[in-house]
């Protein structure tokens, strides 16, 4: 694996398991665990807004913790387990904030949702959080999504009542 | 918004990162990447290699040691964050980690990556200079050394280390029973970067006079600048002389922004803030916790 001018130098092979399903590929070097999700995958659940950490909407669960996919290369995830909005069936946690989304309005234009779902899934998750959750907490936990729409508002009710209603 | 090209290494060992490393002096080192991967996506970082370290296991321990906590340079900010021996140890480290990007970004972000990216407004290098905490580097090169974190940022993304030299484990000074500390952050919305910051580390003595004074700003020069109060000892501590001690040292930082009155004035707020918090916490006798 040298020299940078000779693309098929730096191939990195791959093996990761994504929503529960192994995945073997090649990829080069420099493409994005995003990319790869939405152009070798066709899992374009996952949305790419800033490319560059801010907005949040590329977030994944990169073995059990959620990740920016802009962030993370490709190659990074070798022998991983990646889990993409697609896939977060598997949280028991899902189907209650999805409809919690729906209902306080938290969806917008849905742009930033696999983002915000995926960070709210974590949070919901987490065993060290104080209970039951407050505004001040998921607005918090929620700061590194960005909603164009600003619908911010209808998001922090929304996964309130998902805490809640548990 | 995409990295340019590159060749891409993944070391199964500290040796072999070394070796690489040693190789090329513009290979890059990625750990948790949230830094160096935001520079390449915007093509301001363009390394011929990335050495990627983020399988070094061996580098995301923790060991309790007598008087300091040694820590992987891959621990993640999480992990600083959340872990109840880190919390206990060094509680200044802890807190200022909750102040890092987001969570999606601290599971990643790692203590040894930002240290070595050298931010002068990220919290991992404000932290390690306040506390006096130590870089253990190796080199395939020129072997080990110790670098103090006062010694290791230069200028704005600018360390100290060789471009052989890595960062594999950092040596925190544990809080003693009879020291406070603070750290305050002023920013528009949490996980931004902050506007201004400090970290404080203090000392009393039985009489409650000042034994010890450490503190260190972000975001107020090209570096963490350190302060030592050495002109304070047995002193009492108080309002009136936290609010002196803020504003002498304010005056001594270098801020690039756009307006330096305003910047120095948050940065004193910041300072007095911390420094009442960093007592408040030994008269209550929750330095250790709190």
């Amino acid at each position: 694996m040298t020299g940078e001018n000779s693309p098929g130098a730096a191939a990195v092979p791959l093996v990761v398991t994504i929503n529960g399903r192994r995945c073997e590929r090649t990829v080069p070097a420099r493409m994005t665990l995003a990319d790869f999700l939405r152009d070798e995958l066709g899992l374009t659940g996952t949305h790419l807004g800033c490319e560059h950490g801010v907005c949040g909407a590329c977030a994944v669960f990169i073995d059990g913790r959620s990740a920016r996919a802009c962030l993370t290369l490709a190659a990074q995830v070798d022998r991983c387990d990646v889990v993409t909005v697609e896939g977060l069936d598997r949280f028991e946690e899902t189907g209650r904030l999805r409809r919690c989304f729906s209902e306080r309005r938290g969806l917008q234009c849905g742009f930033c949702t696999p983002g915000f779902l995926v960070t709210s899934v974590e949070l919901l998750r987490d065993p060290d959080r104080e209970k039951p959750l407050t505004e001040d907490t998921v607005r918090e936990a929620i700061s590194g999504n960005i909603c164009r729409c600003t619908g911010y508002q209808g998001i922090v009710d929304a996964v309130l009542d998902a805490d809640t209603s548990e | 918004m995409k990295p340019a090209e590159f060749a891409y290494h993944r070391p199964d060992s500290v040796a072999e990162a070394l070796a690489l490393l040693a190789e090329d002096p513009d290979a890059k080192l990625l750990a948790g990447g949230q830094s160096l991967l935001t520079l390449m996506n915007l093509r301001l970082a363009r390394p011929s290699a990335v050495i990627d370290i983020g399988r070094l296991g061996e580098l995301t321990r923790i060991f309790d040691d007598t008087d300091d906590l040694i820590l992987g340079a891959l621990v993640t900010h999480r992990t600083v964050e959340t872990d109840p021996l880190i919390a206990t140890r060094t509680p200044l480290l802890a807190n200022a980690a909750r102040y890092i990007g987001h969570i999606g970004i601290r599971n990643r972000g790692t203590l040894g990556g930002s240290i070595a990216h050298a931010d002068p407004a990220a919290e991992m290098p404000l932290a390690a200079v306040a506390l006096g905490a130590t870089c253990h580097v190796e080199s395939a090169v020129t072997g080990r050394r110790e670098v103090a974190a006062e010694e290791m940022f230069e200028s704005f993304y600018t360390n100290s280390l060789h471009p052989h030299e890595m960062i594999t484990w950092i040596s925190v000074p544990a809080i003693a029973p009879e020291q406070g500390w603070g750290f305050v952050e002023y920013a528009h919305q949490h996980g931004d970067y902050g506007m201004a910051g400090a970290g404080v580390l203090l000392g009393l003595d039985p009489e409650r006079r000042i034994a010890s004074l450490r503190a260190a700003v972000l975001n107020a020069a090209d570096r963490p600048l350190l302060f030592l109060g050495e002109d304070v000892i047995g002193e009492r501590p108080g309002p009136d002389l936290w609010r002196d001690l803020a504003e002498r040292w304010a005056s001594r930082t270098e801020p690039s922004s756009e307006d330096p009155g305003y910047s120095r004035r948050l940065c004193a707020a910041a300072l007095a803030e911390a420094l009442t918090a960093a007592e408040r916490r030994i008269e209550r006798g929750t330095g250790a916790i709190g």
